[in-house]
């Protein structure tokens, strides 16, 4: 105990090579309710006998997606999240990101992890330069900053490669000129915890080279990058330590080399 | 269950420990009202920002375009005169009824939007909240800016239509702009109210129009509310003067328009103003911080 109390106070007696946790999960468990897609009757009637026999509409359902995982990320890691579809990869994202309240244990993190998903919607009536404006100021950054990084922004993304686009309301972009858009603006800021999920499936050869360039300069700069993909060549590139998930649990975490084979063994069967 | 594979001088403490140990925050805690009135304000950029963004993105489908924010209340209270003033005759009663039309519509219809849209603040943009991480205060107050550009703009025909309808200019018409402070107060609150009520109770937007509705009628916007003293209990009528609607329309009247009966004197009208903005933005702001935790989430 003294000897940790000298490296709380003292700092110059820690090791460098110290590694610094930025998110630590402890035995979450994450369960959540599903509204509609039911088999109810979708009838006034219905819904007013629901009512007076207080009954719970019978197309909520609870669903229990992630069950007891701990692990503990640290800064400069990539780590990508790998399990098949509804294994609680996104459910897991979601909480980290503090979007999400844990049911039963904690999820503490460093700063705020921002979280990067397919269906994050910017204002679909404005255009691309508007809303690389209101983006970069949602996460906090001075209207000086935002004139300066939105045409580096613009030119990340791509989308004015096939004439001014950028003047354009989003409504009239393509998914992948979207979602690259989408992924521009939220890479134009450091992050302490990016959590980036199936963001870069959407866009074309070239952009995911870019951006898989940009996850690791993210990461250079003392971040920490989860990666959600069932891309395997795209975690295979990017990360050097996976998880894998599998209906809720951790079957396997360690180096990306020696969890893909096995997930990859695993898929086959 | 395997582990972190790799094992470090903290491998011997709890994930709490470990966590502490660093400085790590639980996630998505709520920060405290000061630190949360602190962040509103270093994302006043954003709120303007947005509210603009609003403003332009309302009518940009529309040929006339923004040309809608002054046709919108003008198309308005010609309607309401045509019915009110011209068929059913209540004008007989109230001097200048026009200009007394028109403020009470104008007024009114502030706070109205304001209420619609700040109900739809947090459910209906879910995917900004889930994307981008900001204090969610924002989209209400927005919500009330959007609205109160609005209100410039009609207050700009407002003027037009009192001027004609043969109301002097006086200094007088400058408490409008400490009236409509005072209502922008109270509507930011209400917004606020609102927006949390909204994200949680989805069905509060199907009720609120006919909520608006009774309302505006026990606002004295198309008529006197002295009718109502006719035919209610002395206590329902004191309920009646008390309504922060008629208090704010009463004292816009009051500052454009030179023979306008007050339900209460002008000093009662200003104090009873400034304690609803009070109350309703003070409580409003707290009540949607203690929720801030839960937007977005389930």
């Amino acid at each position: 105990m003294a000897e940790l109390d000298a490296l709380q106070n003292g700092g110059t007696a820690v090791d460098t090579a110290e590694r610094i946790p930025t998110v630590v999960a402890d035995d979450v468990h994450l369960i959540y309710r599903v509204h509609g897609g039911g088999t109810g009757a979708v009838t006034p009637v219905a819904a007013l006998k629901r009512l007076v026999s207080r009954t719970p509409a019978p197309n909520i359902r609870e669903v229990h997606a992630v069950k007891g995982v701990t692990f503990t990320a640290y800064r400069g890691e990539a780590i990508g999240l790998i399990g098949s579809n509804g294994s609680g990869k996104s459910t897991l994202l979601r909480a980290i990101a503090g979007l999400m309240p844990v049911n039963r244990g904690a999820i503490y993190t460093q700063g705020q992890p921002s979280l990067l998903g397919v269906n994050a919607a910017l204002l679909n009536d404005l255009s691309g330069e508007r809303n690389v404006a209101l983006g970069c100021l949602a996460m906090g950054m001075t209207p000086e900053d935002v004139r300066k990084v939105t045409p580096e922004i613009i030119e990340f993304s791509g989308i004015n490669e096939r004439g001014d686009f950028s003047s354009l309301p989003m409504r009239t972009y393509s998914s992948g000129m979207a979602a690259r858009l989408r992924f521009a603006i939220a890479a134009a800021k450091k992050h302490d915890v990016l959590l980036i999920d199936e963001a870069l499936a959407t866009g074309d050869a070239r952009f995911r080279r870019r951006s898989e360039q940009r996850v690791r300069e993210l990461r250079a700069s003392a971040g920490t990058v989860f990666l959600v993909s069932h891309s395997i060549s795209s975690i295979r590139d990017t990360c050097e330590r996976t998880i894998w998930l599998e209906s809720g649990v951790i079957r396997a975490d360690g180096p990306t080399r020696d969890v893909v084979a096995e997930y990859e063994g695993y898929m086959r069967k | 269950m395997p582990h972190t594979a790799v094992a470090d001088a903290d491998s011997g403490l709890s994930p709490a420990q470990l966590a502490a140990r660093h400085g790590l925050g639980v996630a998505g805690e709520r920060p405290t009202l000061a630190a949360y009135t602190r962040q509103l304000w270093s994302y006043r950029h954003f709120i303007a920002a947005y509210a603009n963004a609003k403003l332009v993105a309302a009518f940009s489908t529309a040929r006339l375009g923004q040309l809608w924010q002054v046709l919108t209340p003008l198309t308005n209270a010609a309607v309401y005169y045509l019915i009110f003033g011209v068929i059913l005759n209540t004008k007989g009663t109230i001097p200048n009824f026009i200009a007394y039309l028109c403020v009470g519509l104008f007024v009114f219809n502030f706070t109205q939007t304001v209420v619609l849209g700040g109900v739809q603040s947090i459910s209906g943009n879910l995917g900004l909240i889930r994307a981008l991480h900001f204090p969610r205060g924002c989209l209400p107050i927005a919500v009330t800016l959007t609205q109160f550009q609005h209100l410039i703009s009609a207050m700009v025909v407002l003027v037009g239509i009192v001027l004609v309808s043969g109301e002097p200019l006086t200094f007088e018409w400058l408490l409008v702009l400490p009236a409509l402070l005072l209502q922008s107060i109270f509507n930011a609150g209400l917004a606020l109210a609102m927006a949390r009520l909204g994200a949680k109770m989805t069905d509060l937007k199907q009720v609120l129009p006919f909520v608006m509705r009774t309302w505006m009628y026990g606002s004295g916007v198309l008529y006197s509310v002295d009718n109502f003293s006719k035919h209610l209990p002395e206590a329902a009528v004191v309920i009646v003067h008390a309504n922060p609607l008629l208090i704010y329309i009463e004292l816009v009247r009051h500052a454009l328009m030179e023979e306008v009966i007050l339900t209460s004197s002008a000093w009662q009208l200003w104090l009873m103003g400034t304690a609803w903005a009070l109350l309703v933005g003070i409580g409003g702001f707290v009540y949607f911080w203690r929720g801030e935790r839960e937007y977005g989430r389930g």
